[in-house]
């Protein structure tokens, strides 16, 4: 047994075996849960090795390419900028704050006014020390609509902002307990003077020294000597090359000219796991695919034929077949386990063609064919999951039909225009966020139409609310109106799915907040 | 003033004309396409004041013809203008690019096109026979296959079967000449593979056409060696349809291997010109457009030059 645990803790100690696995493996062996989970914290905390070259190759840069992180749109600068950048806040991989330049934050009790505190003593790679004043003008050039910032919707709600010393405050034109979250959004990496200057500067106080950007062909970084987290930037130098070809990238990685690659292709995951040298990392996302009915249109508005479609989806099926079985089921409402304050007692909706068919019947529908819409680019396998969804509907006696659209003006002919169809959703960093985008009465997204006045009620109420028992308890609450009265089908959560080297690559976590352990992997990652 | 002088100047005189005839079709081009420069910069957000201002801060609202001067006024004097995308220098982000790009043709050059004289020598010596139909077939072969599917091919073979090169060419300023030839391995085999055949079949059927001829029967006659033969006689003589060949083949490999660059993500001109023709930047795709032109026009003169000068008859006018 004690060499089996061995090679657990070596694997844990690798970043290859995360806690909930680790306790649930050394458990299975008999040892108690409180040894299992010390066991797992010391090693996760082994020393990371220092030194050498980080080689990633990833999918995702154009020659069109800036250094301006309120411009960062595709994977290859989302990556670069953290890597050079530090933002104020960020995620840690369990869905909490990890806290940079902030040091610590505190609101008021109406969760309108936030104050961070500012890290001291770190410095900017040109030098100068990072103040207070450099956030507040880094979120003031966000707000301006002339930096194009694609985190303008975030900061724009903030009316006042003010710098004391090591303080900056910040006040909402309405209460949000979710500022810190929302701050987290890559674009909002602190530069000097807040980037006025030259947003093109590449000077931030981020783990690396930027030293040489082709855009779209590379970047190269050096370790910055100065970084104040002994956790990140463990390798010398990081070197990110832009491979947008599925079939070179994936070469790269075995012959081993790069160390890490992204967006590994469903297709050719099963084949790639089992090649030497090399490991497919996968980490649920917080992006769907979805198919969407208008609450307010026949015969959508009548909630049991609604009930009727969702209990008519093979689940399980279409993430094997479309996602090949990279993702996880969808429980008809737009959060999962990467959501903070997820509450994961309410139970998994599965196929039951009698429930679906005596749920039909309820519905009093007139046998007319319900037409479903979809089209290649709804998102990718849209239409074989249509097919899927069209095949155990049938076997139900719901007569539902494909109706195959074209690509071209999808966007704006088919979806939020059309009664029923297929459609896809990226996540957001919370729960309130995603809500507020396409579930709230108002929302100007809402493209199933639903109005629910206690479901606004609810929103409103977890945004100011800064219990977390309370707010886990309203999200709950949510969640279950959605998923039982929505006009919302989700049938599965895709995944980000990665490559490493293993025998060569220590420190990788599935991370679920963004792609490459939420752009970190380069320098939260070392050679082993 | 010597005929082939004159000739010279008169070629060169041409190519010029027809580059700035070039020119004014990619203006013409960009002008007929809708919206403008401004309007590509501003995009979803444009008001019509600031579309305004932006026209008149880069001259927009000026008469095309006269844009179309200060433009090539610009081309001139090697201002490009700046990309719109991300404000970089086009003639200094060009320049590298450009670089890497002659690399990549030169290198491929040096071998494909020795390779193909030898390989067309040596089937025209045993034309019909089992060496020749050997090179056909296999020049044959790997210019039937798309570029795409041989780079893939090449890829599989050579760095994971026999890992000895690398999928990924990416050169960079800095690398030794030595870690550049190894980088750009891959790219420069493919694009071996695929112009091989072109000038091979050309080089063979020239020398099989002045075979016939009785300058050639005496030479055999004489008791000279085959290969001699068509060495030292046959191939001097045919060397004029080849040469219009090769340089179709090398202004290929300047300006048409965009495929070939993506998949081993090699950073020349061709993905440059592709990442800002769908961002919509026109002041680079004029720019890359014109270079092309300029490639292809003057690799022709040079083609036409020099299969005049390879003419006795020219070079020696009674």
């Amino acid at each position: 047994m004690s060499e089996k645990l061995d090679w657990m803790v070596a694997r844990a100690r690798a970043g290859k075996m995360n806690r909930r696995e680790f306790i649930g493996r050394t458990t299975a062996m008999g040892v108690s849960a409180a040894l299992a989970s010390a066991l797992f914290t010391k090693a996760a905390h082994a020393e990371a090795k220092k030194g050498g070259t980080i080689r990633v190759g990833l999918a995702g840069g154009e020659s069109t390419n800036t250094l301006d992180p309120a411009l960062a749109a595709s994977v290859v600068p989302q990556v670069g900028n953290a890597q050079w950048g530090e933002q104020l806040v960020d995620m840690k991989p369990d869905g909490t704050i990890d806290f940079r330049i902030g040091e610590e934050v505190s609101s008021s009790p109406d969760s309108k006014v936030w104050t961070f505190k500012i890290r001291q003593g770190v410095t900017f790679s040109n030098g100068a020390p990072v103040t207070a004043e450099d956030v507040l003008a880094t979120f003031k050039r966000h707000t301006d609509e002339q930096a194009q910032s694609g985190a303008l919707g975030i900061v724009k709600g903030i009316t006042d902002m003010k710098a004391e010393g090591d303080k900056l405050t910040l006040t909402l034109d309405a209460p949000s307990a979710d500022l810190p979250y929302l701050l987290t959004d890559y674009h909002l990496i602190i530069q000097p003077g807040g980037g006025y200057d030259n947003p093109n500067a590449g000077i931030g106080a981020g783990p690396y020294i930027l030293e040489t950007f082709e855009p779209g062909v590379r970047y190269v970084l050096q370790k910055n000597p100065n970084h104040w987290d002994p956790n990140t930037g463990h390798a010398d130098t990081v070197e990110i090359l832009s491979i947008n070809d599925n079939t070179a990238r994936t070469a790269a990685l075995q012959s081993g000219q790069v160390h890490i690659i992204n967006r590994i292709d469903p297709k050719i995951a099963q084949l790639l796991a089992g090649a030497p040298g090399v490991e497919v990392r996968r980490a649920v996302g917080r992006g769907h695919y979805v198919f969407i009915m208008h609450v307010d249109k026949a015969p959508f508005d009548n909630n049991d034929l609604r009930m009727a479609l969702k209990l008519a989806v093979k689940r399980e099926e279409m993430v094997e077949k479309v996602l090949g079985g990279l993702g996880s089921v969808g429980n008809d409402f737009p959060i999962n386990a990467a959501y903070p304050l997820f509450d994961d007692s309410i139970p998994q909706r599965e196929y039951d063609a009698a429930a679906a068919k005596a749920a039909y019947d309820k519905s009093g529908h007139d046998g007319s064919p319900i037409i479903l819409r979809t089209a290649p680019g709804a998102f990718p396998g849209a239409v074989d999951a249509a097919n899927l969804f069209a095949a155990s509907a049938q076997a139900a006696g719901i007569p539902l039909q494909i109706q195959l659209e074209p690509d071209d003006g999808y966007w704006t002919n088919v979806w939020n225009v059309q009664p029923f169809c297929a459609s896809y959703w990226g996540g957001r960093p919370v729960q309130d966020q995603m809500y507020s985008t396409a579930y709230l009465s108002t929302a100007e997204w809402n493209d199933t139409r639903f109005k629910n006045a206690k479901f606004d009620e609810l929103l409103l109420a977890a945004r100011a609310e800064l219990d977390e028992t309370k707010r886990k308890a309203d999200y709950s609450e949510m969640a279950h109106i959605v998923r039982d009265e929505g006009g919302l089908i989700l049938p599965m959560f895709n995944e980000f799915v990665a490559g490493i080297r293993s025998a060569e690559i220590g420190g990788w976590v599935d991370d679920p907040n963004a792609e490459m352990m939420n752009y970190r992997a380069p320098s939260k990652c070392w050679l082993v | 003033m010597h005929p082939i002088l004159k000739l010279l100047v008169q070629r060169i005189a041409l190519g010029l004309v027809l580059l700035l005839a070039v020119s004014a079709v990619i203006f013409l081009g960009v002008e007929a396409l809708p919206g403008d420069t401004a309007q590509a910069i501003l995009g979803q957000s444009a008001t019509p004041q600031a579309l305004e201002n932006l026209r008149a801060q880069m001259g927009l609202d000026q008469p095309a013809l006269t844009r179309y001067f200060n433009w090539l006024g610009g081309v001139m004097t090697g201002d490009l203008g700046k990309a719109l995308t991300n404000g970089v220098d086009i003639a200094q982000a060009i320049g590298q690019r450009l670089g890497n790009t002659l690399f990549l043709a030169g290198c491929a050059a040096v071998i494909a096109v020795p390779l193909a004289l030898i390989l067309g020598a040596v089937a025209a010596r045993y034309a019909g026979r089992w060496p020749d139909k050997v090179i056909s077939a296999v020049t044959l072969t790997t210019i039937s296959l798309p570029e795409f599917v041989a780079a893939y091919f090449v890829i599989y073979l050579l760095t994971i079967v026999f890992p000895v090169f690398q999928p990924v060419a990416i050169v960079f300023p800095g690398m030794s000449f030595w870690a550049k030839l190894q980088a750009v391995a891959l790219p420069v085999i493919v694009l071996v593979m695929v112009v091989l055949a072109h000038m091979m079949r050309m080089t063979r059927a020239a020398i099989l056409n002045v075979m016939q001829s009785a300058y050639i029967e005496t030479a055999e006659l004489k008791g000279l060696s085959p290969m001699t033969i068509i060495w030292k006689h046959a191939f001097p003589n045919a060397i004029a349809p080849v040469i219009s060949v090769v340089a179709i083949n090398l202004a290929y490999l300047v300006v048409g291997v965009v495929v070939v660059e993506v998949v081993f993500s090699y950073n020349a001109l061709g993905q440059y010109l592709v990442d800002h023709v769908t961002k919509r930047d026109l002041p680079v795709v004029q720019a890359v457009g014109l270079i092309f032109a300029a490639v292809y026009i003057g690799l022709n003169i040079i083609a036409d030059v020099t299969s005049i000068i390879a003419n006795p008859r020219l070079r020696h006018p009674k």
